[in-house]
């Protein structure tokens, strides 16, 4: 029988063609350019996010659970091969990348400046931000490096270039004075104005001897094998490493991108739900009329023993048949041509290129095929037709048989 | 034994503002094998009288028994399936359903009914050939002509294998030539194989085939003539 009812339910669907066609058709096209929006939106945010992500935050932080408050050095956290096996261990982490971090006073000659000093591992740093690729003089810091790289602005304002030594103050570990000399190794020039500023880098080791912090990091950074996982990674974390720790999550580190994004969704949500239910209606109105135009059919259907049961179920198969087709169509368009954008991000000219270049995002429109940009058109769709069945659902309950006979 | 028998059988409209007294107090008795032929003027109570006995409307009093069934006892959910059990039933138009086959129409009452398709298969190419209409087996209603779509309907009534058939004004929409076939062919059903029949009708041409003629007026009874 349910062959029969879908079989009916199909043929209903097509006996006014045209009809069907344009209801169908006005599906087809919305999932298209719905598959397109939302398939844009998941690509410039998760470029976004990248962004972020991959010049300095990572997707996830763990640090002592104080030290995002008082941002001490005070507040530290011991990297052993405990801590890293456990984290290491946990599920969808990539890389884990320690790093020890303060403000510092650096001086040269006559000048003396602020900024952040920054410890890092060389290689581990640059496979997790890339940071090599931002020397624009001298070298990048290898392993065992004495030396120091220095953000352009502030290389210009202290006035010193590669070769020089500058001097370094700052607190240390417990209490304990911190100072130093390092040889500018490399002058470092960022895409973003605010990280020229005051970015200052040296290994993980000197910086834990000049901080007297042996063996101590401020922060482990981390990445994911997939954005998605970022919250179950954290999860994981909490599990494993408990209140030892705090786990950060790259948004709780810059709610700014996370608000944008959150703000820029709502948008979209917006103007997809308003061209959703244009759509709704087309279908609801087609719906409205394939059931008056048959009330006498239907009457007879009942009459001869048709359970009204039976007779919505097919009633509703009608409905979600128009409404498949539209998506299994418009996937047949939209589905090639995102996976051919996300390859090929369209690039972008003129002013529009030059603030993507100021953001440090190369100028393109950025397509996603994350698995909402599909479903999502799924679940409206299905959601829509399953509310328009309620319609002819409740008319063929209320049915009554002698008067659509005598209709 | 009676396959039908009404008992003071009423129906009053009161859903407008005047009361309409379609049927009222119909006694009646029907037995296996009539070939029967409710006549009498439009408005005059047939089709009501037809519904009530059929299970498709609710007396206002009275009592219609099907075999052993006071059908107007029956809760509406139940009526749905003794309909498709116990009646055949023949309308005036719109008979069929438009995006099936005339076999697959046959078969869909059967298929209802849970019959296997083996048996739908075959019985739906016997009804149809019975009613003249073995090479249309596959054409769609809106290729057979309005008297073959009724030779249809009168094949999917008793596909079903009902007690009895119910027509109501099988022939109004028909010409004489359809109308006389339609007859003919429903005539033939009863004689060879005691198909009982129970229409109505208001065209004279009818009425003289019919083997039993009530005529009603005002919802009651104004004569009953059975012709040997
Ligand atoms: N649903 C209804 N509401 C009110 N009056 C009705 C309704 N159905 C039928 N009638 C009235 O009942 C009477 C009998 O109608 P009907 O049984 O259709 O007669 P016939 O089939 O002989 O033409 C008519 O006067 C008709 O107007
Ligand atoms: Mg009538």
């Amino acid at each position: 029988m349910a062959a029969t009812e879908l079989k009916l339910a199909w043929r209903n669907i097509w006996r006014n063609r045209r009809r069907t066609f344009i209801t169908v058709a006005s599906i087809f096209f919305g999932v298209i350019l719905c598959t397109l929006m939302s398939s844009m939106q998941n690509g410039t945010y998760s470029k976004m996010i990248d962004n972020v992500v991959s010049f300095y935050s990572g997707y996830v932080q763990i640090h002592h659970p104080n030290y995002w408050e008082s941002k001490s050095i005070d507040d530290l956290i011991i990297p052993d091969d405990s801590l890293i096996n456990k984290v290491k261990e946990s599920e969808h982490i990539e890389l884990i990348v320690p790093r020890i971090e303060s403000f510092a006073l650096m001086s040269y000659g006559e000048n003396t400046k602020g900024g952040m000093l920054i410890g890092i591992k060389p290689e581990e740093e640059n496979e997790l931000t890339g940071l090599k690729k931002w020397v624009s003089k001298g070298r990048y810091l290898n392993t065992k490096d004495d030396g120091i790289l220095i953000a352009v602005n502030l290389a210009r304002n202290l006035n010193v270039e590669v070769g020089d030594t500058v001097a370094l103050i700052s607190q240390g570990h417990h209490g304990y004075s911190a100072s130093g000399l390092f040889p500018v190794a490399g002058i470092l020039e960022f895409p973003f104005p605010a990280l020229n500023n005051f970015g200052t880098y040296i290994t993980l080791e000197q910086a834990q001897l000049f901080f007297s912090a042996p063996d101590m990091a401020t922060s482990l950074v981390l990445t994911v094998d997939d954005y998605d996982k970022v919250y179950p990674a954290k999860d994981n974390l909490v599990d494993k490493l408990g209140e030892k720790y705090s786990i950060m999550t790259w948004d709780e580190m810059d709610p700014v991108t996370k608000q944008m994004i959150e703000g820029d969704k709502g948008q979209g949500i917006i103007m997809k739900g308003i061209l959703y239910i244009l759509i709704g209606f087309g279908v609801f109105s087609t719906v409205i009329m394939m059931i008056a135009e048959r009330r006498k059919e239907l009457g007879v259907m009942v009459a001869i023993g048709m359970n009204k049961l039976k007779l919505a179920r097919v009633l509703f198969y009608e409905t979600v048949l128009i409404g498949i087709t539209g998506i299994v169509t418009g996937f047949l368009v939209s589905l090639p041509l995102v996976i051919w954008l996300v390859h090929k991000p369209i690039p972008l000219g003129g002013e529009v290129a030059s603030v993507y270049e100021e953001f440090g995002m190369e100028p393109a429109i950025y397509f996603g095929a994350d698995s909402m940009v599909f479903g999502g058109q799924i679940l409206v769709v299905i959601g829509i037709t399953i509310l328009v069945s309620i319609y002819p659902i409740t008319k063929i309950m209320r049915l009554k048989v002698t008067k659509s006979l005598r209709s | 034994m009676n396959v039908i028998e009404t008992n003071n059988l009423t129906k009053t409209y009161n859903d407008s503002e005047v009361e309409v007294h379609a049927v009222q107090g119909i006694d009646l008795k029907i037995e296996e094998g009539e070939f029967t032929a409710i006549v009498g003027p439009s408005g005059c109570g047939k089709t009501t009288f037809l519904n009530m006995v059929g299970g498709l409307d609710q007396p206002t009093s009275g009592t219609v028994r099907v075999g052993d069934t006071y059908v107007n006892e029956l809760k509406s959910s139940e009526l749905i399936d003794f309909r498709l059990h116990n009646i055949g039933f023949v309308f005036q138009a719109y008979n069929l359903i438009p995006v099936l086959t005339a076999r697959e129409n046959v078969e869909f009452i059967m298929q209802l009914q849970g019959k296997d398709k083996k048996e739908r298969e075959q019985r739906a190419s016997n009804l149809l050939t019975e009613v003249g209409l073995g090479d249309r087996i596959n054409s769609r209603p809106s290729r057979l002509s309005g008297g073959q779509q009724q030779r249809v309907a009168v094949a999917r009534a008793l596909a079903s294998k009902p007690k009895f058939v119910l027509a109501d004004e099988p022939t109004a929409n028909l010409d004489s030539k359809s109308t006389e076939t339609l007859l003919d062919m429903m005539e033939k059903l009863n004689k060879e194989e005691n198909i009982t029949f129970i229409f109505s009708t208001h065209d004279m041409r009818v009425v003289n085939k019919a083997r039993r003629v009530i005529k009603l007026e005002d919802g009651k009874i104004i004569s009953d003539e059975r012709k040997s």
